[in-house]
């Protein structure tokens, strides 16, 4: 792999991101492999041997010393990265809140995949969909193209000094970590021109000593809440800052935090966050030809929450069906519940699907789309059914 | 050379901290960080020293200092060091504080990864022999026989039925360059280990006596006797681990290990049996 | 002789705070006198300035200043660790507000 000039090449999404990851330059990597992300420390191993990529990789013994290592790193003023996936988030899930809290820019990767039990390995979305409360930017990639550019993008936005707060960018387990396609890979002058160096006042400094991640009891404690959550809604526009640069860089426009297809006048209208967005995309094509005013929302940020972006989006809908990858058990799928804030009692179908990488073919979109016309509304699993009690 | 009372380092890096009157750990902490200097950075994970010491707007380092998760002092440490590192810094000491429960439970997992790496830095365990900062339940290093509120001595069981882990030789196994007991009631010895220990490469590890006057049940005033006492009877040993071999840093004088229990409100219920069995204990792992 | 020192609570103000939990090291707001109900007191003629006491004070309020021990009673808590390190009874403790 190249990695001065600018190149195209036939890689899997984990192969993308690791060179997404070299292009923005981390100084520090540390993480402990865990399918199906594993090929991405392994690249990242790779390119630190081979010196194409100047950072120390540490070989911590646990997702936890992972994301606490890295907190370390970034609290010493340099760009971290790590990645994991499923029960390594799990498993870290302490440290999360932890950066978020701390104001810790670290970028993650996270490969999307299913929790136990039952143990699985396969791709859902039930993994970081539970964390969406941890104060994380969370994104979700469609292609392996589209998870090396946010690499870059997450880095732009997570350091922003009006957002400084870390940065999940999610990839489908398998669907996307393991296909392949051709990926454009910017050189490297590019990334630079596009990436400011990390620069930040929340570090350790000998001539301005720090005391960090302290408490803070009952009269201060919400204080920082609140900045936290102000941050990470001014994220909205760094996002957006963040894609128009990336645009003049290199020529790929990103539309923020949600990607519409057909919802113009649509109306019926599928949300659904991830690579199986081209299916839905696909099965809606085919419901216009047939007359039917069909639309796609592909959500690519949780958070912070596209509110606006989805009441744009959905405007004409007469009712709204969400497809997710994962289950709250006695509720919904967290997107769903989300996506309800924001349709004003019209009526909402969630359709669960892909659990433990389950396949979601073209008729179970076709359905959705059907169940949604027949003004079907409530909580049903894909090849299952719904709950009654 | 070794600092003395007169030679060493007169700024205060840990003051106006809320720990209890006569707290060992903090003795620890501000010793070992007047040794270090200005550029040590420290990690303290959840627990006593953190508590006590970083409550914003109330905060007690005056070097750069963080606090950790509770199970990633040593983690934290290791990004710290290779940060710091990366951005060119030299000559600065990341120097870890954790509790015993922080360090022989919750955070070996980190600290034997880090020892695996051979990280640069310099972990120091304050041993107060419980989990002191939740008021005072069994920690691994807990001493046989001491009561805590989760080992509660009543008319069936008396107190803590398990020996301490030994910390050292569970460093020592993992190959590190230098690994020390060391007493808040040998100060000059600890002085001299900490130092000796900044100056070495690789995972440096201290395991410090250190008298909680609160969960031990003794006056405010005893700790630093209490700390004295309890390595010259015998109970708490102090050495070094240098090049593969143990040495003996300090002769113990001698002394009661009974008087030494006794006058502790955590050992009053032991039997004169339980103290037999301490002090064949004692002599056979010395 | 460089320690953490008293200072202005910072304000209260959304703007007063900072973004994330960092802030300036050494920050102090409140003292500590109120936790003692003894203090130390010396004698004097008594002290030959070992700095026994120094030493061993956990929270660093003893210390020497122009010759002669002195006691931060802003931040001693009282524990009497200094007296009784002390090798010739130079330190006492007395009880407060005796």
């Amino acid at each position: 792999m190249n990695d001065g000039c600018a190149q195209r090449a036939f890689l899997s999404g984990n192969e993308a991101f690791a060179c997404g990851v070299r292009l923005a330059g981390p100084k520090v990597i540390s993480a402990y492999p865990i399918t199906p992300q594993t090929v991405v420390v392994e690249r990242l191993s790779e390119m630190v041997e081979d010196g194409s990529l100047a950072a120390e990789f540490i070989h911590v013994e646990s997702e936890h010393s992972a994301l606490s290592c890295a907190m370390g790193a970034c609290a010493a003023g340099v760009r971290t990265f790590t990645a994991t996936s499923s029960q390594g988030l799990l498993y870290m899930a302490e440290c999360l809140p932890y950066a978020a809290g701390g104001r810790f820019p670290i970028v993650m990767m996270n490969a999307n995949r299913a929790v136990a039990l039952p143990w699985n390995i396969y791709g859902d979305q039930s993994d970081a969909l539970s964390q969406l409360a941890c104060g994380w930017i969370q994104a979700y990639a469609q292609s392996a193209q589209e998870g090396l550019d946010m690499v870059l993008l997450a880095y732009y936005t997570a350091e922003h000094p009006a957002v400084r707060t870390p940065f999940m960018v999610n990839l489908d387990g398998f669907h996307l970590t393991h296909t392949y396609e051709v990926v454009d890979i910017p050189a490297r002058a590019d990334a630079e021109a596009f990436l400011p160096p990390f620069e930040t006042d929340n570090r350790v400094d000998f001539d301005e000593p720090k005391n960090m991640a302290f408490s803070a009891g009952p009269g201060h404690c919400a204080v920082f809440k609140y900045k936290q959550h102000a941050a990470v809604l001014r994220a909205r526009a760094v996002v957006a800052e963040a894609e128009e640069r990336f645009a003049r860089t290199f020529g790929r426009r990103y539309t923020g935090l949600v990607e519409n297809y057909m919802t113009q006048d649509a109306e019926y209208v599928l949300v659904t966050l991830g690579a199986v967005a081209g299916l839905c995309r696909d099965v809606a094509a085919q419901l216009r030809r047939a007359g039917v005013k069909a639309g796609v929302v592909r959500i690519r940020y949780m958070r912070p929450f596209p509110d606006a972006e989805l009441t744009a989006a959905l405007e004409s809908a007469r009712a709204v069906a969400v497809l997710e990858k994962d289950i709250s058990p006695g509720r919904a799928g967290a997107v769903f519940s989300e996506v309800l804030g924001v349709l004003a009692g019209r009526p909402a179908l969630g359709a669960v699907g892909g659990l433990g990488g389950e396949d979601i073919a073209a008729r179970d979109v076709h359905a959705i789309f059907d169940r949604l016309r027949a003004g079907e509304t409530g909580v049903y699993f894909i090849g299952i059914g719904g709950v009654t009690i | 050379m070794t600092p003395t009372a007169g030679t060493i380092d007169k700024n205060e890096y840990f003051f106006g901290h809320k720990a209890c009157a006569g707290c060992g750990g903090s003795l620890t902490v501000r010793i070992a960080l007047k040794i270090l200097g200005p550029r040590a950075v420290a990690v303290l994970p959840a627990g006593c020293m953190s508590a006590v010491g970083f409550n914003f707007p109330q905060l007690a380092f005056l070097n750069n200092a963080i606090i950790s998760t509770f199970a990633g002092t040593a983690s934290m440490m290791t990004g710290l060091e290779a940060g710091l590192r990366a951005r060119g810094e030299r000559d600065c000491t990341v120097v870890g504080f954790a509790g015993d429960g922080g360090t022989a439970d919750i955070g070996l997992q980190a600290l034997s990864g880090a020892l695996d790496r051979g990280d640069n830095i310099l972990y120091i365990c304050y041993d107060n022999e419980a989990y002191m900062n939740t008021g005072v339940q069994k920690s691994g290093l807990t001493p046989f026989g001491a009561r805590t509120t989760t080992t509660p001595a009543g008319a069936r069981v008396r107190g803590n039925v398990r020996e301490k882990k030994n910390m050292l030789r569970i460093v020592a196994a993992h190959g590190a360059p230098y690994a020390a007991t060391a007493s808040v009631g040998y100060l000059d010895d600890y002085m001299r280990k900490v130092q000796k220990a900044a100056g070495l490469r690789g995972v440096k590890y201290l395991h410090v006596l250190a008298p909680c006057p609160t969960g031990w049940g003794i006056a405010s005033d005893e700790t630093v006797e209490v700390a004295k006492e309890a390595v010259d009877c015998g109970l708490f040993p102090l050495y070094e681990y240098e090049g593969g071999a143990f040495r003996q840093t300090v002769a113990p004088k001698g002394g009661s290990i009974e008087r030494h229990l006794r006058r502790q409100r955590r050992f009053q219920h032991l039997t004169d049996e339980d103290i037999a069995h301490i002090t064949v204990r004692r002599a056979s792992e010395t | 002789m460089r320690k953490p020192y008293l200072r202005q609570a910072p304000g209260r103000e959304l703007a007063d705070y900072p973004e994330g939990t960092a802030y300036t090291a050494g920050f102090l707001t409140a003292k500590n006198a109120g936790w003692r109900s003894v203090r130390p007191v010396l004698r004097a003629e008594k002290c030959v300035l070992c700095l026994r006491c120094y030493l061993h004070c956990p929270d660093g309020t003893v210390y020497e200043s122009g010759g002669a021990l002195a006691f931060d009673y802003d931040f001693c808590k009282g524990c009497g660790l200094c007296a009784k390190i002390c090798p010739l009874g130079a330190i006492e403790m007395e009880t407060e507000g005796a």
